[in-house]
């Protein structure tokens, strides 16, 4: 179905997610550099750049490098201090580097040009069945059996416990898809809906309605972007504190 | 003409997905508002409220991309 569905367009909208080897053509074997793969590189190293870089210095005033590095750290170490509780700072690093990962690829997937890598389910579904595996692991090593308690209600009548008990079993097990697809699916909806207004812009080339369309749809682009902005911070904020709350339920299972 | 008529199915399908949105939006509208109207009664405890505030945007948000999911699988896997 991926033949020309848009043909009035100058470009598909949807272009911009297809995973290219970086030098050439030819099939994408598991270890052949990729736009994929650059992007995520480059997200890594600018993580080192603002954490290892950033903080050289040590300087009890800090600079302005510095600051943003301990304000995302402090941000995270809170968040999960308040959320997971004091016990769940063991898995403060795993946390933050979750966060900061997120954070950089949506971020420098903004750029034009760019190719977001969280905005594929592959890479996403790989975060989240990550977590969802450790928090899993994590609730029967520090709970063993009385884990089974995040399913058994006791705080409901008798006879509702059980339907309840489905309702979570299922709930729980659909964590895993609900947390990587909301996050891929925010940011290939907002990329794509950029890359349409996107391909709307140059039609003042070709025809008279241009004059009209071509300033609207650049004023959507930029309004999008806006927006697109705020979207790639709390999408990573909303899945780090996601995943805070699913190491809470973890530690302390018990309603 | 027997996959014309999926295609077509496929594409109507994935047009009436996109009503999913209008559920997710009454039901992020839902949550930000009561929070708005509860923060203003009560200002001082807002702050610490943002973070429930934005795990229920997203877990009512998540079902509306579900029904993009569904668009999309119509759209490209069917």
């Amino acid at each position: 179905m991926s033949e020309a569905s848009g043909e009035g367009l100058m470009f598909h909208p949807m272009d911009q997610f297809i995973v290219k080897p970086l030098f050439g053509e030819g099939p994408v074997h598991w270890y052949t550099p990729t736009n994929a793969s650059l992007w995520m590189v480059l997200g890594v190293v600018g993580i080192i750049m603002m954490l290892v870089v950033g903080t050289r210095g040590r300087a009890i005033v800090p600079s302005r490098g510095q600051s943003i590095a301990e304000l995302a750290y402090g941000f995270i170490h809170k968040m999960v201090e308040d959320v997971a509780g004091k016990d769940g700072l063991k898995f403060f690093p795993y946390i933050f580097t979750l966060f900061l990962f997120i954070v950089f690829s949506n971020f420098l997937g903004l750029l034009p040009k760019a190719f977001t890598p969280t905005s594929h389910i592959a890479v996403t579904a790989v975060l989240a069945v990550l977590v969802f595996v450790t928090v899993t692991v994590v609730g029967f090593v520090k709970n063993g059996a009385s884990f089974l308690s995040l399913f058994w209600v006791s705080s409901a009548p008798l006879a509702l416990r059980p339907v309840l008990a489905l309702i979570e079993v299922i709930s729980y097990f659909v964590r895993p898809v609900s947390h990587s697809i909301r996050l891929a699916g925010n940011m290939m909806a907002g990329h794509a809906v950029i890359k349409v207004f996107a391909a709307f812009a140059p039609l003042i080339l070709m025809s008279g309605i241009g004059i009209v369309v071509t300033p609207l749809s650049i004023l959507a682009i930029t309004a999008m972007y806006g927006l697109e902005i705020l979207v790639a911070f709390i999408q990573a904020y909303v899945f780090t504190i996601l995943t805070c709350v699913y190491l809470r339920d973890a530690l302390h299972p018990h309603h | 003409m027997e996959g014309d008529i999926v295609q077509m199915g496929a594409y109507i399908g994935a047009g009436l997905a996109c009503m999913g949105m209008g559920g997710a939006a009454v039901g992020v509208g839902n949550v930000a508002g009561n929070f708005l109207s509860g923060a203003l009664r009560n200002p001082s405890a807002a702050a610490g409220q943002t973070a429930t505030l934005f795990i229920g945007i997203a877990f009512a948000e998540a079902l509306g991309i579900f029904s993009f999911l569904v668009a999309l699988l119509l759209m490209f896997a069917v």
